[in-house]
């Protein structure tokens, strides 16, 4: 009897914007200038912040937080194809895309700060909360998209990870399980090549994440994710096949974590400066920039001007975070449950009761 | 004799045992160059490498489920999951294989292997960094439940934990990691699993706590001593899995009080296994109720909320005087 191969499959990579800000027109997403000055605004407004950010843990003034930095092209590239309507399951690195999606910078701060009332993300902005145990909430996102078919719904349900969190169990089960439903899901992996100290090629022995589809019968496709151009792109796609034809599709964004894991990490432990120096080259704000300039629509004095405009934003937010009250002990205890059962009622006043004495 | 923090005791005694038995590997995620998420497996990379100091991709399950086919396979695999948070996806490799193997093999296989992981709050994590979840191992059976309060203590029990021919989860309380020090001798040494540890004795009344809370329940019992008003037995139980029953028993019914200290959920919390133990064996000797110190039935808080949810001194010791009133 022969061998005969039974299937081969190819994966492509897309890129539209080049590092030194020339765009393949044939690929160029349909975007009107003012739509691309948004995006570039949005995504120095998202590093500003994350740099504040960090200046504010450094301070005592926020907890441990995930920095965004260097993936601002992949993450608000991404939403940016969204439309209000569609859902956004994140993990605990998209601070651009919540921002996108109209969390306010106060909220977020008031979440990383440690008080839970930072939590409360308004229903109607079908954005979950941060999901922080890598690689869980991806299942949640294929049963969301299964409700929004059954209710006739014409939306797409985008989900965020890193390469790390496709070594996770769950990661396999939602794949399937989308591609054996058929839901309107797309798996949105910013592979920034470190889960801690773990590069990429002690992660998986894969060449791409966007292979991994393959064995789920599902799309997959790289895509350069420091050029925003080329992730707005392919995420628009994905959603609309999603939204069309309920095809769930995997997406690779190839990019890099320019930054600590969190404020907790020191990468220096890991990695060598010439590589982050490489990656701070292939900076997706700053190819932006060289765009726009080349386009004629940004220079040098516009440039400073939507930084300031930044800045002044996150200063507010700042200031608005720093006079929120501390919460009440009751916070603890108002969300376990739809109604207080009888013993959650007795340790909360235990505890004011205890409190009170120390007054 | 070196005074030291517990990542520094808890690294002495890998590095000690794997020079002693080339069978100790240790893995999880970020241990080997990186050193761990806390350090606690600084050096041991660069001494004995990759084959015996592993960096596995991100995979709970994986990791825990790997452990039990090289435990199986003769190796004395030491896992470490990052945070207990994080524990749940390889909780079903513990309950389902690592605890039954020797059972269902009838003793011809065996889960050898150490699960080490920071649990408890303390340190202004975030979600799912300040989990007390020991119970939910307790009561596994084949599991060993194994909590130092201290350098000395975890670098001992450690060892034992790894010599030991059964599967043990070690939790390490994050909190005093690197907030204390005590004198650890150089030389390895074994402390017993399923042995607690009378701390400081007392005539009045018996205080249990493990981990962290030691600490909490020393500084009750020295603030009551100095204010003439108790004379407290503070019992480090140590092992929660096997339970020190005898010594517990013995303390109690010398003291006729007992109270017991932990941060996890009241519910179901181990306070409640010493309680019915105390009950259905100490019950004549019983002058009070035994009371409870616990965290609420609640997730744990963030951060600003965190010092509402933790037991600390005053709660103990308001605690001890309702005893002591009864």
């Amino acid at each position: 009897m022969p061998v005969r191969s039974l299937v081969s499959y190819s994966i492509d990579r897309v890129e539209v914007l080049d590092p030194q800000g020339v765009v393949d027109e044939a690929l160029m997403p349909d975007l009107d200038p003012g739509e691309i000055m948004r995006l570039y605004e949005h995504m120095v407004l998202t590093r500003r912040f994350d740099e504040r950010m960090f200046k504010l843990q450094r301070q005592g003034r926020l907890g441990t937080f995930a920095r965004v930095a260097g993936q601002e092209g992949a993450q608000v590239g991404a939403a940016f194809a969204l439309r209000p309507d569609d859902w956004l399951v994140p993990a605990f690195r998209e601070t651009g895309a919540l921002l996108w999606r109209g969390l306010s910078m106060t909220q977020i701060l008031q979440y990383w700060s440690g008080d839970e009332r930072g939590g409360a993300f308004p229903k109607e902005l079908r954005t979950l909360p941060v999901a922080i145990p890598v690689g869980t909430h991806m299942l949640h996102a294929v049963g969301i998209a299964w409700a929004m078919k059954q209710a006739g719904e014409q939306v797409a349900v985008l989900t965020f990870f890193g390469e790390g969190a496709t070594s996770e169990g769950d990661f396999s089960e939602a794949m399937n399980m989308a591609s054996v439903f058929n839901v309107p899901v797309v798996f949105f992996c910013q592979n920034n090549q470190y889960a801690i100290s773990v590069p990429y090629t002690k992660q998986t022995a894969s060449p791409t994440v966007a292979q991994k589809a393959l064995a789920y019968g599902m799309f997959g496709v790289q895509v350069d994710g420091n050029d925003v151009f080329a992730v707005y792109r392919v995420t628009k796609e994905a959603l609309e096949r999603a939204r069309t034809g309920s095809e769930p599709t995997l997406i690779e964004a190839h990019t890099y974590r320019v930054t600590d894991h969190t404020t907790s990490d020191d990468a220096r432990r890991y990695r060598t400066d010439e590589e982050v120096g490489l990656w701070r080259g292939r900076d997706p704000i700053e190819r932006l920039a060289r765009y726009l300039k080349t386009q004629g629509s940004l220079d040098e004095a516009g440039e400073a001007g939507i930084l300031a405009d930044a800045d002044q934003k996150v200063a507010e937010a700042v200031a608005a975070f720093e006079a929120i009250p501390p919460p009440g002990p009751e916070e603890i205890f108002k969300h376990v449950f739809a109604e207080m059962p009888p013993q959650l009622v007795e340790q909360q006043a235990a505890l004011m009761a205890r409190l009170a004495r120390r007054r | 004799m070196a005074r030291l923090n517990m990542v520094d005791a808890i690294d002495q005694a890998l590095a000690q045992e794997m020079q002693r038995d080339p069978r100790v590997v240790v893995l999880g995620e970020d241990v080997g160059r990186d050193g761990g998420v806390f350090r606690v497996t600084d050096g041991l990379f660069d001494r004995y490498g990759a084959d015996r100091v592993l960096d596995t991709p991100l995979a709970e399950s994986g990791i825990v489920g790997m452990a039990i086919g090289m435990a199986i396979a003769g190796h004395r695999p030491v896992a470490e999951i990052q945070f207990s948070g994080f524990a749940y996806p390889a909780y079903d490799q513990l309950v389902s294989h690592a605890s039954r193997m020797r059972n269902r093999s009838r003793g011809e296989f065996t889960c050898p292997l150490v699960v080490r992981m920071p649990y408890g709050g303390g340190i202004r994590a975030l979600e799912h960094h300040s989990e007390s979840m020991e119970a939910i191992f307790a009561h596994v059976p084949g599991l060993k439940v194994v909590i130092p309060a201290d350098p000395y203590e975890a670098k001992g029990l450690l060892v034992s934990a790894i010599r030991d021919p059964d599967p043990v989860v070690f939790f390490e309380p994050a909190r005093v990691y690197r907030a204390v020090k005590t004198e650890v001798p150089e030389e390895p040494y074994t402390l017993p699993l399923g042995k607690a540890r009378i701390v400081r004795e007392g005539r009045d009344i018996t205080v249990l706590a493990w981990g962290a809370h030691v600490r909490t329940v020393k500084d009750a019992a020295a603030r009551l001593e100095a204010e003439k008003a108790a004379d407290v037995e503070v019992i480090d139980v140590r092992t929660l899995a096997p339970f020190d029953i005898e010594t517990v028993v013995a303390s109690v019914v010398k003291t006729g009080r007992a109270v017991v200290i932990h941060e996890a959920p009241r519910t179901c919390g181990f306070g409640a296994e010493i309680s019915a133990t105390l009950m259905e064996r100490a019950v004549l000797h019983l002058l009070a109720p035994v009371l409870r110190v616990t965290g609420f039935d609640t997730v744990p808080p963030l951060a600003k909320s965190e010092d509402y949810y933790q037991p600390d001194v005053d709660a103990v010791i308001d605690a001890i005087r309702d005893s002591l009133r009864y």
